[in-house]
């Protein structure tokens, strides 16, 4: 496991190639890497000396969860994001895109799960353009499980993924150091126990897609309404054979309560001192492209 | 959130028979106090005659198997003939060995070859490898090692061997907090892999 090495200031640090040789060095022993070519390291340091608490991460809370039912996969989220005990973010989405046919539902911190997403979505692009077809779901996990355990688990990205591809329906959860497990049902997140509850009491195989669609909603529900790190919406993503189908938001668990009264002041409420008039002078402004493509260039 | 690793605490129990060896594991992955999966599939395929169970970290585990898989792939095209059971046991002990500091993993790997027959080889954590009739691993396995030590026999049939692994394992279960689920057995022989599972009603329970 990851030893004697500070990786509290890795989320600060964008340099990317140190993060991979601090990953190296838990599973190599290798001498430290001379930092100083990055200087956060340097002001990291200064200011935890200087008795400043380092920021948190924005983490997700979260309840996510993924089912398989007769024609597809059906995913689902809440959408709060958490700042320690603030709410960061009212309507996150956390149903991320990976191709056409698959997406991945990412708990944690917001933005590891943003980013590993993004970066495997991308790579599974150029894949599918160099293969000349369309990725199954087990090269995305492949590619998800290998990212994750490399960086030990200081990604915190906990996601289920789902899709449908010419193998069928699937779902898979994988974990912050990289395992992955395979399952007809899974839940992911601090709002897990709850959904599970739901999900153990309730499913079967081959629901139909209002059936599922219920089941995931309220497995969602239960998370947001039993989980402090869970609340706002819920959002669901259908995928069967025929494409994907985002719904956001789902189902608004919690409406926010209409005012009573109008709370607007009355004009003159506050007295106008000084009244002064500047007239401007607009003038048009014309933009005419050029053409600067080779074609038209001179030799 | 919580940071516990996926781990595998757990029962693995492997035997020799004439003819080949049966290898059997309960089913239950936890995350701290919760079980993350509850049917989990811990004996894993590294070649079409050699599996292994895994236990410990499951992602260390996981991980490991993928790369020893693979490299055993290469190595039956560079050979043209499967791998030996002994080369398998061994490319997994020379990775947990060097990598004993950041892993976390007990494999029991086992399999049949034309050679030597029937193997277990016994790969704890830390990086020993030690070939046994009989091996255990697992948090569970401390529970049994009265009932393996009394009851195995060296001539047992198949059915027999299945019978002996599966009391095993249910006893384990019985005892171990951390393992539960279904158990899970591999019959491999000159024929190929047989895999079967038994659940809840079908587990042994002591009187």
């Amino acid at each position: 496991m990851a030893k004697n090495c500070n990786f509290l200031v890795i989320f600060q640090c964008k340099h990317q190639s140190i993060v991979l040789q601090l990953a190296q060095y838990t599973l190599r022993k290798s001498p430290v890497p001379d930092c100083n070519r990055c200087s956060c390291f340097v002001r990291n340091a200064a200011l935890e000396s200087s008795g400043m608490a380092l920021p948190k991460a924005v983490k997700t809370g979260t309840t996510i969860c993924g089912i398989v039912f007769k024609d597809g996969v059906i995913l689902g989220a809440d959408t709060r994001a958490t700042d320690g005990s603030t709410v960061a973010s009212l309507n996150c989405q956390k149903i991320h895109y990976l191709a056409p046919n698959m997406y991945c539902c990412g708990a944690g911190t917001a933005a590891d799960t943003e980013q590993t997403t993004k970066l495997i979505s991308s790579n599974l692009e150029l894949h599918s353009l160099n293969t000349g077809r369309q990725a199954p779901l087990s090269t995305a996990l492949k590619m998800l499980a290998q990212m994750l355990f490399k960086y030990q688990g200081h990604i915190s990205a906990a996601l289920v993924l789902g899709g449908v591809d010419r193998l069928g329906p699937h779902i898979y959860s994988v974990h912050p150091h990289g395992s992955v497990d395979r399952l007809p049902y899974v839940t992911m997140g601090s709002g897990s126990l709850a959904a599970m509850a739901v999900f153990e009491s309730r499913y079967r195989p081959n629901m139909e897609l209002e059936e599922g669609k219920k089941l995931v909603r309220d497995a969602i529900a239960a998370g947001i309404f039993n989980d402090l790190g869970s609340g706002t919406n819920v959002d669901l993503c259908v995928i069967t054979k025929d494409g994907a189908q985002m719904l956001r938001p789902y189902d608004v668990a919690n409406v926010k309560g209409a005012r009573q009264e109008r709370y607007r002041f009355k004009r003159g409420t506050t007295a106008v001192l000084k009244t002064r008039l500047r007239k401007f002078d607009v003038q048009e402004e014309e933009v005419v492209s050029m053409d600067t493509s080779e074609a038209s260039g001179s030799a | 959130m919580e940071f516990f690793f996926h781990c595998l605490q757990t029962t693995l129990v492997a035997a020799e028979f004439p003819g080949g060896v049966v290898i059997g594991a309960d089913s239950r992955t936890s995350t701290g106090t919760y079980v993350a999966n509850r049917v989990s599939n811990k004996i894993t395929r590294i070649t079409d005659s050699v599996y292994c169970c895994r236990s410990g970290s499951a992602a260390d585990t996981q991980a490991l198997a993928d790369i020893v898989s693979y490299r055993m792939a290469m190595h039956e095209i560079e050979m043209g003939r499967p791998a030996a059971v002994r080369t398998v046991a061994n490319t997994f002990r020379e990775m947990c060995y060097q990598y004993r500091d950041d892993l976390m993993a007990g494999i029991l790997c086992a399999g049949y070859d034309r050679t030597h027959g029937g193997q277990i080889y016994s790969l704890p954590i830390g990086g020993m490898m030690v070939r046994q009739k009989v091996a255990s691993g697992g948090s569970g396995s401390t529970y049994i090692y009265g009932y393996l030590d009394s009851n195995y026999k060296p001539d047992f049939t198949a059915e027999q061997c299945v019978d002996f692994i599966r009391k095993g394992v249910s006893l384990a279960i019985h005892r171990d907090g951390s393992s539960g689920g279904v158990c899970r057995v591999a019959i491999i022989t000159a024929n190929g892999v047989e895999r079967r599972t038994f659940t809840g009603d079908q587990l042994f329970v002591p009187q």
